[in-house]
């Protein structure tokens, strides 16, 4: 038995960063909103205060904060050749499951994504051309482009509280920022973090090598700061318990303390949590939706929640599956490549060497989640040539520490003893003597990377798991093996007691953390038979629902998502309020 | 407070093996020390471990396990003496030892690596499962189980259940049961004492991590490159 509720103006799904920041503006402009949450309320004072959130046995490795596995979760595999298998632990990704969605337990990266990603088919053809682009790759162009997008980049940095340097203010190059970015308004709101000891050594190295570092741009608040809402945050601890936990001194920017705060002070607004959205429900007409269903799940009851927008605002997969549970757009069949929905998932790779020097104390305890130092001569260069190296994309290099809790920080030269005499003192000995270099860098769409519903697995409502193939293919191999190089010469320069050099990765595995960088699935784009949403992130099928996050992604560039999703929740909010309110109706005509 | 549990698990474990094996590895209580009330602990000495969930074979695994994995030297005391027997049992007790947050729904097929944990089992389970399949290798191979047999044939052990080299026949994959062993070493050693292990902040002493100490900021230029003066601080000492 279902119970029908009274319509509403907007349910939003999912109470994250993109939930959070919705279901403020569109009560501010009058519209009632209802946010349904499938996690259950936190907030900083009662659940990430002291000294209870310093717990990495329960954050870190038990992940509190993160998806229960137990009750839905995906079938993965590498190839459409295997048989798929239920991811039943977490490992490469983290999706959270609070109010504030993985915004709560993220580090705070926040990248401006270039018109090398919102333009990639069209920049890679004309400079390379089009045969440069491997069989199979499925790249295409956004429909949108940087210069649009800026004002958007703007009001996410300045509402998140972002630290960093500006590198290129107006077209000027500016020292210490990062010379390879786009040209920005004007500066962070917040100056950059203070560097650490790995990230001070490692910028000295990376320039004598004439590479141009510069301190990573992150949302944690090198300051006290007020966001132009007039959210407080309180000045980064450099804690060292940062990714995977709640912030306890609201340092980071998280939506259940730049966003979600002001929504609920709003008599507009109204949040559901342990609200779990089952199916979007589509009219006899199927050119639009009428609204939700979920279930309460702490007791089992169904509701219908009618509504006149959906905003699909759940994590980058939890969309993507609710479209294919929902029948909602043409689910993408990568044998005929005909459909949208599940087309062009991507992740990331990345490779990492480990250095040892003897007598050094970096104190890998005080830092904060963006205490990287960063260099992007081999990523958003475009003066980089791709040519001699037969690979579409790029990587960036950086190093620092960004926490020391003893269970999983375990840096130990090859050869060491797992057990033992000498492993103890091996463990005592390099714990304060390591530091590692990464590179995380982009994967291209491919035919054969995508999400379907699984024949076989379900979740805890009977619902067909979602099912993910991915591997990395030739292009991503290149790239990864050409970063390795890069930074084994590099780590070599700095001349550490040992090396543990870094290795291209080669397949992708469920098992040990990468990034919770999902993409693609419900792309944007310029047309219907390309892409699922339009560059508003209006779905070409049902124009009165919008799907946010990184899903919409058509493919994943080196950087974190995070500047990219806030940024295109506000273009999307623009158009929302100043058009589709007043004219609701498809923003793009196909 | 007393330990019946253990006490009556060394006291059969004495009589039921005997010999120098056995008294090389069971701490021998005088015998009335079963029926009386223990003197006070001297401040520091580890209270006897009593377990929820481990039976007396696989605790005395576990203990000789852990005490072989950490012994005593400079840096910490052993393994048992830093609690990391009790935090494992009392994971295994726990919730995540009864499979929380694990998606257990069939069908069960071992698929690749790539893939992750594949078994129809809670970690609890694996546990139980590992033990028994190692201590009836340890049988097959040296007469004795796991704690009974001496330091260098369990280094043999260990080194064979961290390469992969000994088969279960008809248990879990040896791999996957030494992953969750020594994940659980490690959690038991590094994490907050609140769990059981660690005790007395010992393995973040030698390490020089500050533990649950929250603010840094006007740390990181002060002591860039210098030791910082650190004595741990653990949830409970916040609390």
């Amino acid at each position: 038995m279902v119970t029908k509720l009274k319509e509403v103006d907007v349910v939003v799904v999912g109470l994250g960063w993109t939930g959070g920041i919705l279901s403020k503006e569109l009560a501010e402009a009058g519209l009632k909103v209802v946010a349904l949450e499938r996690g259950a309320m936190r907030t900083s004072e009662n659940d990430y205060s002291l000294p209870n959130i310093r717990d990495e046995l329960r954050f870190a490795v038990h992940k509190d904060l993160m998806m229960n596995t137990a009750r839905d979760t995906l079938t993965i595999r590498n190839n459409p050749s295997q048989e798929a298998l239920p991811m039943r632990r977490l490992g490469s990704f983290l999706p959270g499951e609070v109010v504030g969605g993985a915004a709560v337990h993220w580090s705070g990266h926040t990248w401006r994504w270039t018109d090398m990603e919102l333009k990639v088919r069209s920049m890679y053809e004309e400079r390379y051309g089009k045969k440069f682009i491997p069989e199979g790759m499925t790249i295409q162009d956004w429909g949108v482009t940087y210069a649009e997008l800026e004002p958007y980049y703007d009001r996410f940095e300045y509402t998140a509280a972002v630290s960093g340097k500006a590198g290129n203010l107006n077209g000027q190059i500016q020292a210490g920022g990062n010379p390879f970015e786009a040209p920005r308004k004007r500066e962070y709101p917040l100056p950059p973090l203070t560097q650490i000891l790995s990230g001070v050594m490692f910028s000295e190295a990376a320039t004598n090598a004439g590479y141009h570092p510069f301190p990573r741009p992150s949302a944690n608040a090198s300051q006290a700061y007020t966001n132009p809402d007039g959210a407080k945050f309180g000045a980064c601890q450099y804690c060292g318990y940062c990714q995977k936990y709640g912030c306890e001194a609201n340092a980071k920017g998280s939506p259940h303390v730049a966003v979600i705060p002001l929504a609920m002070r709003n008599p507009n607004f109204e949040m559901r949590t342990n609200s779990w959205v089952t199916k979007i429900l589509k009219a006899s007409d199927g050119k639009r939706v009428t609204g939700v269903t979920y279930t309460n799940v702490l007791n089992g009851e169904e509701f219908e929640q009618p509504a006149g927008m959906v905003l699909l605002c759940a994590y980058a997969l939890h969309n993507v599956h609710l479209l294919l549970l929902s029948g909602i757009g043409q689910p993408y069949d990568p044998e005929t490549q005909t459909g949208v929905i599940g087309k062009n998932y991507c992740y990331q790779t990345g490779t990492g060497a480990t250095l040892f020097f003897e007598g050094r104390r970096f104190n890998p305890f005080m830092a904060s989640g963006g205490t990287n130092v960063t260099f992007d001569d081999f990523n958003v260069n475009w003066a980089f040539d791709r040519g001699p190296h037969a690979f579409v994309g790029a990587y960036n290099v950086s190093a620092a520490h960004n926490g020391g809790a003893p269970i999983e920080y375990r840096p130990l030269p090859r050869g060491t003893p797992q057990w033992g005499k000498a492993w103890k003192a091996a463990r005592a000995k390099w714990y304060q003597g390591a530091m590692n270099i990464g590179a995380s860098g982009t994967v291209m769409a491919n035919r054969y990377n995508c999400l379907d519903l699984d024949p076989t697995y379900r979740n805890a409502f009977g619902q067909p798991l979602m099912r993910m193939t991915f591997d990395y293919t030739a292009n991503e191999q290149a790239q990864i093996r050409h970063a390795a190089k890069v930074i084994n010469d590099l780590a070599k320069a700095m001349n550490p007691t040992h090396l543990t050099e870094a290795a291209p990765r080669m397949s992708w595995s469920v098992v040990p953390y990468q990034s919770t960088h999902n993409t693609g699935g419900a792309i944007m784009g310029t047309n219907p038979r390309e892409s699922a949403v339009n560059r508003y992130l209006q779905s070409w099928d049902c124009h009165n629902l919008f799907v946010f996050g990184a899903c919409a992604f058509p493919h994943n560039s080196s950087y974190n998502p995070t500047g990219p999703v806030g940024a295109l929740t506000y273009w999307a909010l623009d158009a929302i309020t100043s058009r589709y309110v007043k004219n609701p109706e498809p923003l793009v005509h196909a | 407070m007393t330990d019946q549990g253990l006490g009556r698990r060394d006291f059969l474990k004495t009589a039921v093996v005997g010999g120098a094996a056995a008294a090389a590895t069971v701490v021998q209580e005088p015998h009335g020390a079963l029926a009386q009330q223990p003197a006070p602990s001297p401040i520091g000495a580890p209270p006897l471990a009593t377990y929820e969930f481990l039976n007396l074979e696989e605790a005395a695994f576990v203990e000789a396990l852990v005490d072989h994995m950490v012994p005593a030297d400079d840096l910490t005391p052993k393994g048992t003496d830093l609690g990391i027997n009790v935090y494992i049992d009392r994971a295994l007790a726990g919730a995540w030892g009864k499979g929380d947050r694990l998606y257990m729904q069939g069908p069960w097929r071992q698929g690749v690596p790539n893939q992750g944990y594949q078994l129809p089992l809670a970690p609890a389970d694996l546990y139980r499962a590992g033990i028994a399949a190692t201590n009836a290798h340890c049988r097959k191979t040296f007469g004795k189980a796991f704690d009974q047999i001496d330091e260098a044939q369990r280094e043999q052990v260990l080194v064979e259940l961290s390469e992969g080299k000994i088969t279960f026949e008809n248990g879990p994959p040896v791999r996957v049961f030494w992953g969750a062993v020594y994940q659980t070493v490690m959690e038991g050693m590094f994490g907050d004492p609140i769990y059981g292990g660690n005790r007395d902040k010992a393995a973040w002493r030698m390490l020089g991590f500050p533990g649950a100490i929250a603010v840094h900021r006007e740390h990181v230029v002060k002591f860039r490159d210098k030791p910082f003066p650190n004595e741990p601080v653990s949830i409970a000492d916040m609390s």
